[in-house]
């Protein structure tokens, strides 16, 4: 996994058990990898994925189960996106108001492209 | 734990590397030792490792001195230097004559090891390339299952298939029983393994901290946006600037170990203070 250099690796790999749980590539009902094998899989550190999944477990995302390892919570989907929220808040939306600043954009144009963008893209719902 | 106390050494007694050092590792994690060409890295790892002796001060691993050199210290305890020479046997016939000397020696691990790194079990090592020489070495050092576990620039001579596999290999085999420390310039092969930085400058350690605390301290970024007061370090970049500023905002980013390593180095106190 390549990372990026703006993120910790911790929350870079949380991101990335997220994606698999809500793409569903990971069965809701078996556990999820250890923490030595997403290790060996990301080529991390293991303490960097415990840490990654005690933030996961900390946002209700996975459950431990003593002795058995890492499952997916029950309602995991709803808390990714909560968090993803927070995090596209925290960490995207900071450089685009910066490019808006920058670059004269005002939150008139913004809302205009983003109607726009919205029936181009998700019309049928 | 390895414990490094009040550790003087020079290979004269006119020119001293270290004075007074003072050193704790723990167990179950990676460190990262950096330091300039010449600053001491080899020779504090001889230190560790008994090969070399202090004039003052020790080291000690599971209570044994390094420079004892007791047959209880030796057992926990793997050394991969940088330039290594390896006999004119196999890999299986290097197994058969050295792994007893290492009780935790695992045979299994060491073959899947070698397998992993494409290396064969029945050619002779000396006769091998460097680079297939010191996966053969990687592979031994981390099948003894060691306390300790030094090694210095392994991924030198790796080729970039094989370095991937470093990584992977490393990542499965750091356990809560052993500690291992990494020398190196290569900082970009294995920043995603270490998780703790030492960094040894002008006969001192000057920083020994995990990249979690240094995180949570220090902001790296490449904004030229950022509140001056605020910034303790920067550094041009192709596009822009490198900066490392204090974290208020508990955002976390990724250490750049490079940037951090260019700041220490260059007597940058404020960043030093701000850490410790």
């Amino acid at each position: 996994m390549e990372f990026r250099e703006n993120e910790a690796i911790y929350l870079q790999i949380a991101a990335y058990v997220g994606e698999h749980i809500v793409l569903g590539k990971w069965p809701l009902d078996q556990k999820i990898p250890s923490v030595r094998d997403l290790a060996v899989e990301l080529q991390v550190n293991p303490n960097t994925v415990v840490r990654a999944y005690e933030f996961l477990q900390n946002k209700e995302v996975i459950t431990n189960k003593r002795g058995i390892g890492f499952f997916i919570a029950a309602d995991a989907e709803k808390k990714i996106k909560e968090y993803s929220k927070e995090r596209f808040l925290g960490n995207a939306l900071p450089e685009f108001f910066k490019n808006m600043y920058l670059l004269d954009i005002s939150m008139k144009e913004i809302e205009e492209r983003f109607e726009q963008f919205k029936a181009e893209h998700y019309h049928q719902n | 734990m390895i414990e490094i106390s009040n550790l003087t050494f020079g290979y004269s007694k006119k020119k001293l590397l270290f004075k007074n050092l003072n050193l704790k590792l723990q167990m179950g994690h990676i460190y990262g030792l950096l330091g300039k060409n010449g600053a001491g890295k080899s020779t504090l790892l001889k230190n560790l490792a008994g090969l070399v002796f202090p004039l003052e001060g020790q080291c000690k691993l599971k209570g044994y001195r390094a420079a004892d050199r007791l047959p209880g210290f030796l057992q926990e305890l793997f050394f991969i230097p940088e330039e290594i020479y390896l006999p004119g046997t196999s890999a299986v016939q290097f197994a058969q004559s050295t792994a007893h000397f290492y009780p935790k020696f695992d045979e299994g691990q060491y073959f899947r090891m070698l397998a992993e790194f494409d290396v064969p079990q029945t050619s002779i090592l000396s006769k091998l390339s460097f680079g297939q020489q010191k996966k053969v070495m990687i592979a031994f050092g981390l099948a003894t299952n060691t306390t300790l576990l030094i090694m210095d620039e392994p991924t030198n001579g790796l080729d970039i298939p094989s370095k991937a596999k470093f990584r992977r290999i490393i990542a499965g085999a750091l356990t809560e029983e052993r500690c291992i420390i990494i020398s190196t310039h290569q900082i970009r092969d294995l920043d995603s393994l270490i998780d703790s930085l030492l960094i040894v400058h002008e006969q001192e350690i000057v920083l020994n901290k995990s990249l979690d605390e240094i995180a949570e301290r220090i902001y790296f970024g490449s904004s030229a946006l950022l509140d001056k007061e605020m910034v303790l370090y920067e550094e041009p970049h192709r596009i822009g600037l490198n900066t490392m500023s204090v974290n208020h905002n508990e955002v976390f980013s990724k250490v750049d170990m490079e940037l951090l390593f260019s700041a220490v180095i260059s007597d940058h106190k404020s960043v030093i203070n701000h850490l410790n």
